[in-house]
This record gives C-alpha cells, structure tokens and sequence, in this order.
C-alpha cells in the first residue's frame, strides 16, 4: 500500500508542472476558445440556413487551405498590430491607438514608394523604416502624455486613431502623384518600392510575413531575455514595485509606446507595400473616412494569443486562416460576416481563459487519474516509483 | 459539565491542500474571558469564522447553551447572540456613531426612523460599560479607540452575549490597550462571555481567565492562566523556546550616515503637511527607531527619505552626498537598502519568480547582465546562495512563484535582497508587521547583525515592545513633528506611550 501511494504522488507531481505551466495554459485555454467559437459560429449557420451549414462550415474551417498564399498576406498586419497591442499589454498600457499608427505607417510608407526616387534595391527598404517611424510618432505621443502628464493611453490613443484617419485621408487626397480623383484611390506604386514577392502564385504574399515573424521572436528574446524586457513586464504586473526598485518607468512608458507604435506602422508598410498577381499593378488605399479594421483586430489576436510574441504569430496566422475561409461561405449563401461573429466568440471565450483552462485541466486529470487507478488495479506487483 | 455556553467539539476545516483546523474542541465558559493563542496561519481565524458562519467545517459540531446548532452565516450567529468585533472595524465612516450602531436593526415607528429611542439604549449602556461614546460623533472625526468602542456597543446593542474579539489591540496606543482591557473585564463581570484572538502573551495574561494554544492548526491545550507563565504559552504557541529580549551588545557609534534637516513632506489626504520640520541624524553602528502611532506622516516621510515621494522643503544627506533630489536609483547606488512597509505593493513583484525577486535591486549591475542581456545562470546561482543563506522556503526553490509563497517567506526574500545589497543604510519599515514570533525574532536578530556590521538602521515601528526592545535611539513622530527623543535604556513604555499619543513633548527639541 505505501509504495501505491508513493507513486500515485510521483505522478501527481509530473501532472502538476505539466498544467502548471503558463504556456501550456495559454495554449489549452486558445484551443478551448477556438473550438467553443467555432461551435457557435456552426449553430449560427445552422440557424441562418441549415441546408448549407455543413459545406459552410467545412469553407470556414478548411477554406484557407487552399488560399495559404492569402492567409499568410492578409496575417502579415494583424501579426503586427497583434504585437503592437500585446508589447504595451506585457507593461499594462492598453494601446487602442494601433490603427492610428498603422494609418500612420502605411502613409509614410506611402510617401516614400511615391515621392522618393532611390536605387531599386533600397526604395522599399527605405519605404518599410518609413512606415516604421510613421507608426512610432504616433506610438510616441500618447506614450509622452502618458509619462509626463499621467493622461490615460485609452484616451490619447483612441483620438489619435481619428486624427490619424482624417489627416492620412486629407494629405493623399491632396497629392496627386499618390492619388488617382477618378478611381478615387492611391495610384499604383512604382515597382521597386514593393516589398519583393515570395512567388506563391494567385496572392500577394511577400517578404513581409518573414520579416513580421522574426520581429515576433525578437520581441520574445527582448521580453524574456533583456533587463529592458525585465522592466517591462515588472512594471507590467506592480507598477508600485517597479518604482521602488528605481526602473525608469517615465522612460519605459515612453519607449514601449513608441516600439509598439513602430511594430504597428511596420504592420501597415507590409500591408500596403505588398506586390500584387497582377504585372504592374500594387496594394492601393482608398481614402474613404474609415478607421483601418487591422489596428482593431490586432486587439483581437493579442488577446487571443495571450499577448505573447510567439502566441502573437501563431494567433494571427488562425485569424488570417479562418478570415479567407469566412470569405468562401459567401459561395454557399452565407454572409462573410460570419466570420467576424466566430472571431467575436472566440475572443469572448478567450477573456475566459482560466475558467475554461481549469475545466479542461480538471477534465483531463479526472481522466488520467481514472486511467492510472485501472493501471495500477492491473499491476498491482508495481514497486518502487522513482 | 460544566455550564458552557459555546463548545465546539473536534471542529475540522480544510482548504486545498491544508488542514486549517485539525479536530480542535473549544470550550467557553459563561462570563469568562477566554483567549485564543497562536501564530500566524495556526488557525485562529479560521475556527472563529467558523463559530461565526463565515466558514462551514467539514467535521465537528457546535452547541450553545447546550443544545446543537447549525450555523450557515453571520445572520444565525447574530441570532444565536454572537457578535464579533472585526480587525478591520466594520463602520461607515460618514455616519455618526448612532447611525452605525442602529445599521440593520433599525427603530421603526410609524414608518420613520426612530432614533430617540435608540440613542437612549445606547447612552444606557455607553454608562453602564464605561464605554463613553458620543451617539451624535461622526466616525471619521473620532479615534480608532473609539471607533472599537462603537463596534463594541453595536454588539451589546443588539444583545448579544458571545462576543468574539479579533486580534483588537493591534491598532490602538498603550493607554487606549490599558482601557480596553479594563472594557473586557468589566463585560465578563456583567456575564457576557468573551472569546479574544490574539498572540500578544502581555495581554492574556492580563485580562483573560483560560486560554486555548493552537499551533499549525492543531489544539495545544487550554491552560488557566494564573497557572502558567508567558514563557510557558509562548512555548505551547511556538513549539520552542523563545528569547524575548534581544541579545545586544554595546556599540560605539561611528560617522554619521544618515542626516535629516528641517524636512517637511506634503500630505495626499489634507492640506496640511504630513510631515513637518524634520531633522536628525543616524549614525553608523546604530538602530535609530521612528516610533508612533499610525498616520502620524511616518509613511510619508519614509517615501521622502527612500526617493518616491518629493520634499517640500529641507535636505537629506546620505554618507556625506546631498539626495534630497535623487533618484530611488540613485540612492540605492549610494548606500540606501529599504525593506518597504507594504512587501506585497512595494516590496515584490508576486507573479514574477523569487530569483527574479532576488535581483530586483540589482538586475541591472554587471554581475547579472551584460549589453542588456540578463546572465539567467548568475541570477540563478546568486539566488541559491541568498535562498540558502537566508533560509527561504519555498515549493519549488527559486524558480517558485513569490505569490505562492507563505508572508514569513516573503518577508525573509526582501530582508535577503537588502541586507545582501551594499549599503551603508537599512531602512526597515514595520517589517515584522504581519509576521508570527519565531519570524519576528528571526528579522529582530538579522536587524541587530547588521548594527554590529557598522551599518546605520533606521527602523519605523507601531509595536512598542519592538521599539523598546530593537532599538539604541528612539524619536517619536506625532502629528508629523519629532516629539521627543529617547533612550529606550532610561524610558519606559508608559512614558514612550505618552508621547505617542501627544500627551507629552519634549519641549527642548522644539526650535532646533
């Protein structure tokens, strides 16, 4: 009997820092959100129109597949804003202002691919620092307020997507090498300042899902792995103990602003830099008073990626994947914006996370331990455990 | 049998992962003052809630005057005449003292509140208890004294006769001690029967009549107390023997480490100032103590003197370099080791692991990073070496989570961190606050080591004992201002105490 008990602990133990663990909780606490998000989105389907629910939600499910050139384009912004959101999040600043940066990115990049006449090999590299610095300034200035005047991040930042908008919008309507009246949209780039292709036939995906991935594992060495990282997420969790210990917290406010600024206009540079299937042709924006939908889903797969670098790229790769699936559904009747509803699910149950990652843990231990009684009613001639 | 009004009988509690209370029997006497001993996490709290209904226990049952009864919240307790005076006291501060009282069980006639009825109970038994409340006083303009005389009225307003005290004299200045003291006996004498959680041994032996031990959620026993000594319940509560006076020996102080001129600190609660005029000096080789009761600008001062707060007016000088303007890092470099007041808000980062904790002050010297690149394998050595050092216990060694560890534990992490620091001065802000004996005697004795290594120790305490026991020098703050300056050899704890509350001022030190 003693040595049963032994090693039913020994196991416990193992079990223990396998649940324990944070990325593994992020991960299984993802999964249940997905899978409870895709749930609904097929009883939403089955409600709307039950003949086609089926092939409708195989589109949503599988449809990205075979459009991956596609799903890595389109994941390229939110991968970036998804980690302009998540970075300040690690310090417990909420910056809702990505959209205004990467309004602000996309314009500088824009500016430099039109007005800028550089050696072919270094426009669009020239265009993406562009769109870096672009993002940055507006990254900075909420982050400045924030430091110096104690103003909240929310505030400024939400005004500074509105000015972002109006004052992108207002600047390439007055520019007309960057605007075309009768198509009312951006002219075509000229070819050197796209970002080069990665040749995926039939999509526009380019360099810049490369560059957005190592960005990602940069972030993560930074956070995990520098004094800087240290503070930030130090001040992230107690702020008060972060003072106490002397971290610069101004300076830190200030620096992870203007980073998580940079991070989401190197998202809009990507987006619109990109080269398209068609000789000749580019990205084009039109500049018709919207708030750009990438700052806001950027929100969407920090969360859901639990606002870790790596959790990040993996999170915005699902979105992209199920987004292009979502545009399928439309073959079968349904209205993409089905997939919006899935995604608003899948981040309503994120913000769940424990709750559902302690039953999925308490589910799976019921199990094993159920498993591992049977084992062991089995071979009771067991000795020692460890 | 005895004629008990409350016995509990083999009463078991469980948490996940802990047994609070382990078939433990209590038994109360009607009229008696019955103290309830024991260390932090011993349980203490845990068996009162249960008597209360903020707990159901697992195992165990419950009989009041005899007769078993079921107790699922606060509500039946009250029914069955229990009332408890909480740590925390529970009073709306912007209602006066009547209002409080009557909260929930108000006089009603005709459908008006009926207060001249109440205010003549209360005026009633205010004289009969010697309990001397204004009814018409607004909460928030009386003391805390008074505000635990309130709380104790509400009981025996609403005739209860069990009365539960937790841990009471832990606010309140010696005298307004003294008087409560003489509030519980005279209770007991009028036949009301009390329970008194505490683990100050003075005070049982002073007021209560039998006292049950309990340790690591167990029962020790229930000894009469003019049968035992301190020495012997402080044995039952610790398992061991405790030295209550702190071995010293006599240093001679050096250079002066610390000076303080002429230091006024806003407040963030009014418009006068928290702290005013402040000057002294803390030299090398002694424990100078800031002594006061709570809220008298100690804690402003203290974030003056560590850099998070700013000064009015005055300088502050730090082996021999002005920091009245520098930065916490600053004076960290220059010799200034602080073990904060609240060790959850200033002290820890709780999410982030104790060899993370460990390195706090010093993450970002050579010896742990280098080009911005943390050493993780340094970090990880130093923090076995402090861990082991220090004895810092924890589940799982320094990669534990701080949050998940015991306070004692915790505490022991920051006094490691900051003694292990090069400094030239410790502050120490309340840092035994919370903490059981055997953990008090560890941080006094760490605090005297440091002494005798040369350092200057600038040590703010509520508790008077630690006071007159820790410390070479003492200043007492009141209302912001140094009162008076004492030699803890030449005073005693009366005199300290007068000072304290203001009674006394040592005119001298005035002008300086």
């Amino acid at each position: 009997m003693q040595n049963k008990h032994a090693s039913n602990r020994q196991f416990k133990f193992s079990f223990h820092d396998l649940t324990h663990n944070k990325g593994f909780s992020s991960f299984s606490s993802a999964l249940m959100a997905i899978f409870l998000g895709l749930i609904f989105g097929f009883i939403v389907m089955i409600v709307a129109a039950p003949e086609n629910a089926i092939s409708g939600f195989s589109y949503v499910v599988f449809g990205g597949l075979s459009r991956i050139g596609d799903v890595f384009y389109f994941a390229t912004p939110i991968l970036m804003t998804g980690l302009a959101v998540g970075f300040a999040f690690k310090m417990g600043l909420f910056n809702i202002g990505a959209s205004g940066q990467y309004t602000m990115g996309m314009y500088f990049a824009l500016y430099v691919g039109f007005m800028w006449d550089l050696p072919a090999g270094l426009h669009w590299i020239t265009a993406i620092i562009a769109g870096m610095l672009g993002g940055m300034l507006f990254g900075l200035i909420p982050g400045i307020f924030k430091a110096l005047l104690n103003v909240n991040e929310v505030i400024t930042s939400i005004m500074f997507n509105y000015i972002g908008m109006y004052l992108v919008d207002m600047l390439i309507q007055g520019n007309a090498i960057m605007y075309s009246s009768p198509t009312s949209r951006t002219r075509y780039l000229p070819i050197d300042a796209k970002i080069p292709s990665l040749g995926i036939p039939g999509s526009n995906v380019n360099l810049g899902i490369i560059l957005a991935v190592l960005i990602g594992i940069v972030l993560y060495i930074i956070l995990q792995k520098t004094t800087f990282g240290y503070e930030l997420k130090a001040t992230g969790y107690n702020k008060h103990a972060s003072d106490y210990a002397g971290m610069r917290g101004k300076r830190n406010i200030i620096l992870t602003m203007a980073i998580a600024g940079g991070l989401a206009g190197l998202g809009g540079a990507f987006f619109i830099l990109a080269p398209t299937a068609i000789a000749g042709s580019s990205m084009t924006y039109e500049p018709i008073n919207i708030i750009a939908a990438n700052g806001f889903n950027g929100i969407a797969v920090a969360l859901l990626g639990h606002s870790h670098p790596i959790g990040i790229i993996f999170s915005s790769i699902f979105i992209s994947h199920i987004q292009r699936g979502g545009t399928l559904t439309s073959l079968v009747g349904y209205k993409p914006e089905i997939i919006d509803v899935v995604i608003a699910v899948i981040i309503y149950f994120s913000a769940f996370a424990m709750i559902m990652n302690a039953a999925l843990s308490g589910f799976i231990k019921n199990r094993l331990l159920k498993r591992n009684a049977k084992s062991k009613d089995s071979e009771p001639e067991i000795k020692e455990a460890g | 049998m005895e004629n008990y009004i409350v016995e509990m009988r083999n009463i078991t509690k469980e948490f996940p992962g802990i047994i609070a209370n382990d078939n433990i029997t209590l038994n109360l006497k009607k009229g008696e003052v019955h103290a309830l001993l024991g260390e932090n996490g011993a349980g203490k709290s845990t068996l009162m809630s249960v008597l209360f209904g903020l707990y159901k226990a697992e195992k165990g049952e419950i009989r009041i005057n005899g007769k078993s009864v079921n107790i699922n919240n606060p509500n039946d307790a009250n029914a069955l005449g229990i009332g408890m005076v909480h740590q925390h006291f529970k009073l709306v501060e912007v209602f006066t003292v009547l209002e409080n009282i009557i909260l929930g069980v108000e006089p009603i006639s005709k459908g008006f509140l009926d207060k001249s009825q109440a205010r003549k109970k209360i005026v009633e038994l205010s004289e009969r208890y010697g309990l001397k409340v204004n009814p018409d006083a607004l909460i928030e303009d009386i003391s805390v004294g008074m505000q635990q005389r309130v709380e104790i009225i509400k009981m025996l307003y609403r005739e209860n006769e069990i009365l539960i005290f937790d841990e009471p004299t832990a606010v309140l200045t010696p005298q307004e001690i003294k008087d409560l003291l003489e509030i519980m006996r005279g209770l007991a004498e009028e036949g009301k029967s009390i329970l008194f959680i505490t683990h100050k041994l003075n005070e049982i032996m002073a007021v209560a009549d039998r006292c049950t031990v309990l340790r690591k959620g167990q029962c020790i026993g229930t000894v009469d107390v003019k049968d035992t000594t301190k020495e012997e319940l402080s044995r039952m509560m610790v398992g061991r023997d405790i030295s209550f006076s702190i071995q010293k020996e006599v240093m001679e102080t050096g250079d002066v480490v610390l000076s303080v001129r002429n230091v006024t600190v806003a407040s963030k609660l009014h418009k006068n100032n928290a702290v005013k005029n402040v000057s002294f000096d803390v030299r090398a080789g002694e424990i100078v103590c800031l002594a006061g009761i709570d809220g008298n600008g100690q804690t402003e001062f203290i974030s003056a003197l560590t850099g998070l707060d700013k000064t009015i007016s005055g300088t502050m000088t730090l082996c021999g370099q002005d920091i009245t303007k520098a930065s916490i890092r600053q004076r960290s470099i220059i010799g200034m080791s602080h073990i904060p007041e609240d060790r959850h808000k200033h002290g820890l980062i709780l999410d982030y692991s104790l060899e993370e904790n460990l390195v706090l002050q010093r993450y970002w010297q050579l010896d742990f990073q280098r080009n911005g690149f943390i050493r993780f394998n340094e970090v990880r050595q130093y923090a076995e070496g402090l861990i082991e050092r220090f004895d810092v216990r924890s589940s799982q060694g320094p990669v534990s989570t701080v949050r998940s560890m015991s306070g004692g534990n915790q505490q022991k992490a920051i006094l490691a961190r900051e003694i292990d620091k090069k400094h030239e001065l410790l502050v120490a802000v309340q840092p035994t606050r919370g903490l059981d004996v055997g953990a008090i005697e560890y941080v006094h004795k760490q605090l005297v080591k440091r002494r005798d290594a040369g350092k200057a120790v600038f040590l703010v305490s509520l508790e008077l004992e630690e006071v007159m026991n820790v410390s070479d020098r003492i200043l007492v703050i009141y209302e912001g201002e140094i009162v008076g300056e004492l030699d803890p050899k030449k005073t005693t704890m009366q005199e300290l105490g007068l000072f304290m509350s203001g009674a006394k001022r040592d005119t001298s030190k005035e002008g300086q």
